[in-house]
């Protein structure tokens, strides 16, 4: 038997916050609710779920699948956590991908939660067991080491100035002030993000996300049970992941070849054959403003080095020729990780659909491309959605 | 549908502090053994020397040493010593500490960066820290050497290397 074709039905979102009152599962309640509700669907109808969520250390919960179980819906269910860092809010909906398109469901709940203000004094702490606890770790490496040192790489490799990543920053906590979920919109200048306070140069404060507690949920359903449910299915088209070398210093950072890989792989099975063209509205992760550009280059949505200048020219907001994460992004509208890239793949359901509101780009978007990217600086995971 | 309301309120500072709740400060702690690969690169660092390992089937001279070559998928042939210069492929001047506490205004700046080390195949970097220079005084493609620990007090640990510092002519 041969692949399924998969539509996404519904989805559900709950505010970004930097504490929640709501715990983990009660976060994932509101969401898979809420995607439940817009499908009109009830739990008795999901056959699988399968949850992401980042580290366990957030939460100094262990199981934590185990511990969002109810609040995910995935009770006496088929239902499974999956996992790959900062990727995995993108790959969420990938492995609920596989349970249909291989036949396994035909409706599968795909949900992604994150409460990061459970660990203090800050959550960055939870970051330093990512690195080697023998060759990295002795050195107290904090997680914007990583950052700093990819950004300055890239900036170094094409010119680029502290303006030309400053602008990502400035664009989209803009474009969330329309986002009803937002955390961190607002109006702000080049001026001001340069201005904020330098964390580790060439990385300023507001040249990252915040940290946040959310969660995310999304129905796939097959495409008969999706030709009932709606006259309106968005196709999950292409699917993509791919993990480069945990040895991240020994490959050259300035450009994410696993982001590629990842993107090759869900294009060639969405049939994209010229994604500069034929995608029309992207939503890359945005952790730092600097990997929105270093992503739109890893997705071939431009050509490398170049994806400052479209952002300098407009090309990328969102009344532009190429709207570059009309939602707001990790950068706009927060970023617990998990949920943030589930955020991501909903904003281009929303917007293939024509149901973003005043999020709504134009131009009646067919194809839509949305990707996530993390651990140490070596996933990518990408999604291509059609109307 | 479009979504205009979105459920979860989220707590302003104050409500967090008047807020019940239960802490937890785990008191763990772990052993990591070295492994083969890496612990005769510890072992090689407290002798003073950087070790790499050599794949015969990719040429390559990877760093840190390993036991198996991940891209050949074979045993290493040979591990060596590279030397212990190099040059600094990108580099930061952080401000804050690993748990993101802030530097005091008088400590000195963290100065994290990868070096390729010489002696290795190219690209071949390690993360490490500078020093015994001005972060002003810091670029991409700068030279830079080993600063060991006295032998005496070296334990085969990564930090037996305190720094790497600029190579002068
Ligand atoms: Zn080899």
């Amino acid at each position: 038997m041969g692949k399924r074709r998969v539509a996404v039905v519904g989805a559900g979102l709950t505010k970004f916050v930097r504490r929640a009152q709501e715990t983990g599962p009660e976060l994932s309640h509101q969401a898979v609710k809420m995607a439940l509700d817009s499908a009109d669907l009830k739990l008795k109808d999901i056959d699988m779920v399968t949850l992401g969520t980042a580290p366990d250390a957030f939460d100094g919960v262990h199981m934590k699948g185990e511990y969002l179980l109810s609040g995910a819906g995935g009770n006496n269910k088929p239902y499974i956590r999956n996992f790959v860092g900062g990727g995995t809010g993108v790959f969420a909906p990938i492995h609920g991908w596989m349970h249909v398109a291989s036949g396994a469901a035909d409706i599968c709940m795909v949900v992604a939660e994150e409460k990061m203000s459970c660990c203090h004094p800050h959550p960055a702490g939870a970051f330093i067991t990512i690195f080697d606890h023998t060759t990295e770790q002795p050195l107290k490496p904090t997680l914007i080491w990583i950052f700093a040192l990819e950004m300055r790489r890239y900036m170094e490799t094409y010119g680029l100035s502290a303006e030309d990543i400053a602008r990502v920053a400035v664009k989209n906590k803009k474009n969330a002030l329309d986002h009803p979920s937002a955390q961190v919109a607002e109006e702000v200048t080049i001026k001001d993000v340069l201005d904020s306070e330098m964390l580790a140069e060439p990385v300023h404060r507001l040249d990252i996300s915040p940290s946040s507690d959310g969660a995310a949920a999304m129905i796939l359903a097959s495409e008969d049970v999706a030709k009932r449910l709606t006259d309106k299915p968005i196709w999950l088209d292409g699917v993509g992941w791919n993990l480069d070398t945990s040895y991240w210093a020994t490959r050259d950072l300035y450009y994410p070849r696993y982001v590629e890989k990842a993107a090759r792989m869900a294009y060639d099975m969405a049939g994209i054959k010229e994604p500069s063209k034929e995608i029309h509205v992207a939503e890359p992760y945005d952790p730092f403003d600097y990997k929105e550009l270093h992503h739109m280059e890893g997705l071939m949505l431009c050509e490398r080095g170049e994806a400052a200048q479209l952002t300098a020219d407009g090309v990328t907001e969102r009344d532009g020729n190429l709207p570059i994460c009309p939602s707001g992004g990790a950068l706009g509208v927060g970023n617990p990780i998990a949920a943030t890239g589930l955020m991501k793949v909903i904003e281009i359901y929303l917007q293939l659909k024509g149901d973003a509101g005043k999020r709504q780009v134009p131009g009646d978007p067919r194809v839509g491309v949305a990707q996530a990217w993390g651990d140490l600086m070596q996933v990518g995971t990408v999604t291509v959605l059609r109307r | 549908m479009t979504i205009i309301k979105v459920p979860v309120k989220g707590l302003s500072s104050k409500e967090y502090e008047r807020s019940l709740k239960v802490t937890w400060q785990p008191e763990l702690q772990y052993a990591w053994d070295n492994g083969i690969a890496i612990g005769k690169y510890l072992e090689a660092l407290k002798d003073g020397k950087i070790l790499g390992s050599r794949c015969e089937k990719c040429h390559r001279i990877m760093l840190p040493a390993r036991s198996f070559c991940e891209l050949c998928w074979r045993p290493v042939d040979e591990y060596l010593p590279v030397k212990d210069t190099g040059i600094v492929n990108t580099f930061s001047i952080c401000h804050v500490n690993w748990d993101a506490s802030r530097l005091k205004p008088r400590e000195p700046r963290h100065l994290p960066a990868v070096i390729e080390i010489e002696g290795a195949s190219a690209g071949m970097g390690i993360m490490h820290l500078l020093g015994n220079v001005k972060p002003k005084d810091i670029y991409i493609g700068m030279k830079v050497k080993a600063k060991w620990k006295p032998r005496k007090d070296r334990e085969g640990t990564i930090t037996d290397i305190l720094y790497f510092e600029p190579v002068r002519k």
